[in-house]
């Protein structure tokens, strides 16, 4: 029962909080419910024992990423913002786009099946600490993707400083 | 996070109830006892100062201005609350809240002596980061709310200077996972009394560095203290702040300062324990609890702080993006690959 209480909570919150993003005209104010819904998404993933991803959700989702977001909406000119009434006019479209998807994915639910439990069960995280069971799998077994993920970062931060830097001359 | 489940749900209620007593009286003892450090930080600050540049520091409250800290708490209690013209109030109240909670909240992974934590988790490590990058939404939403210039120059000269020296803190930490092994904090503190020096500071000594390093920009101390210049911004971010508001803010302060001064204790200097050789030479040590050694090293590590306020001047804006992402970040990067190379040869 408790589960299914803590579950619900977060699941609940997360939509809450994800329409009130969208949907204020604060840009400001939009990037601090988006903060108190990455704290949920962490709070779920440790509910899935899985430690490592939340500390790592909040930190690099709430404290670098929304940080810049909030640096480059600090910039903007919000008196302007705040006077336009709707951002986009054609939200029936995108209302019936998003019920449509809506559908698709309840009529899925149903052919949805627990995958087959493995060697990594909550007994073995619990022993081995989630932390050290994911770098050594992520060391290993999934070494290649994980250096293909860091290759590509590499290549959009090269890209971001070939982009933001000046020539000289100019 | 099951645990938690299992302790709720346990069908013997006396010894649920009994457990969440102990918390909540472990969160009392902690909370009030930190408060307590914090308002005499404050204190022993303008006195070390003070003596440092020929001063005597507050003497009149009390017997050698003992009673300053209380004084100046009943001050703030009761002065006006001012909240400026067109300032966006919710988020100009939730600033000071946002700082202040996040510092309180790391205070719970902390292992102030041995198995005396209010919440022992695997991860306290990446806790205390995750909390301290909180913190700076509390400074710039207070830049951004307040509707003031000097508040908000402020705001983003801290939040840029927080993001940079973010990384430098967290790699110069990575050294230390890296001996012990761990990211709970009572195990790294453990990994270092097996370990033949006691201290990490000794092998890691250039972690330290990066991490005393950062540790100053991160609490927004001298010589990294542009975010609240006041020669040139007033008060930074919490120029627009009075009343209890600001006081949240000086007192949120002061325990990140605390708290950063634990990390350096715990992580570095061995915590609660001293190194194996000393208590072999001198064993009636032994008998000294551990909590005594933990605060000489905190209060060693605030005493630092004190110092190199009243000795360095402030770097300029430029400089100290350098020196965060120039000089600490390789450095701490040439820490960890060192680390890593001499643990496989089996030297550290």
């Amino acid at each position: 029962m408790l589960p299914e209480l803590f579950f619900g909570y977060y699941a609940s919150a997360i939509v809450i909080f994800s329409l009130l993003v969208v949907t204020r005209s604060n840009p400001v104010h939009s990037i601090m419910w988006m903060l108190l819904l990455f704290f949920h998404i962490a709070g779920l993933y440790l509910f899935l024992n899985a430690e490592f991803i939340a500390a790592i959700q909040v930190i690099v989702y709430a404290g670098a990423i929304l940080v810049l977001f909030l640096f480059v909406v600090l910039l903007l000119n919000l008196r302007e913002e705040l006077k336009v009434k709707k951002f986009i006019g054609s939200w029936p479209a995108g209302l019936f786009i998003a019920a449509a998807l809506l559908v698709i994915i309840l009529s899925v639910v149903k052919s949805f099946v627990p995958g087959p439990a493995g060697k990594y069960s909550i007994e073995f995280i619990k022993q081995e600490t989630h932390t050290k069971a994911l770098g050594t799998l992520l060391y290993t077994d999934y070494l290649f993707p994980f250096e293909i993920a860091s290759l590509v970062l590499l290549v959009a931060i090269i890209g971001a400083i070939v982009l933001a830097k000046r020539k000289k001359g100019n | 996070m099951s645990g938690i489940f299992e302790a709720i749900t346990a069908t013997d209620n006396l010894t649920l109830l009994m457990k969440i007593g102990i918390i909540f009286l472990k969160i009392a003892v902690v909370l009030g006892i930190a408060l307590l450090h914090v308002a005499y930080a404050t204190y022993w600050e303008r006195k070390v100062i003070g003596h440092m540049q020929v001063r005597l520091g507050p003497i009149e409250v009390g017997w050698h201005g003992f009673l300053q800290p209380i004084a100046d708490g009943v001050k703030l209690f009761f002065k006006e609350d001012i909240i400026p013209a067109n300032a966006d109030k919710p988020l100009f109240y939730l600033a000071p809240v946002i700082f202040m909670v996040s510092a309180l909240t790391s205070l719970s992974v902390l292992p102030f002596f041995d198995r005396f934590v209010i919440a022992d988790i695997n991860i306290g490590l990446l806790f205390l980061f995750a909390m301290s990058s909180l913190g700076a939404y509390g400074i710039i939403l207070a830049g951004w709310a307040s509707n003031s210039k000097y508040s908000f120059l402020g705001g983003l000269r801290s939040a840029s200077q927080v993001i940079s020296y973010e990384i430098a803190m967290g790699l110069s930490l990575v050294g230390v996972m890296m001996m012990a092994g761990s990211l709970n904090l009572s195990e790294i503190v453990r990994a270092q009394h097996q370990y033949p020096t006691g201290m990490f500071a000794i092998p890691q000594f250039l972690g330290f560095f990066v991490f005393i390093t950062a540790a100053f920009a991160e609490t927004n101390r001298l010589p990294f203290d542009l975010p609240e210049a006041e020669s040139e911004l007033v008060a930074g971010y919490f120029t627009e702040y009075s009343g209890f508001r600001f006081a949240l803010f000086f007192l949120g302060e002061y325990t990140a300062m605390l708290i950063m001064s634990s990390i350096a204790a715990l992580c570095f200097l061995g915590g609660w324990t001293i190194p194996k050789f000393i208590t072999d030479a001198a064993p009636f040590l032994l008998n000294v609890p551990g909590i005594v050694w933990f605060l000489i090293k905190v209060y060693s590590f605030m005493f630092f702080y004190y110092w190199v306020r009243a000795t360095l001047p402030r770097y300029r804006y430029d400089q100290l993006m350098a020196i965060g992402w120039k000089v600490l970040i390789p450095l701490a990067l040439f820490n960890i690959v060192l680390t890593g190379t001499l643990r496989i040869m089996g030297v550290l």
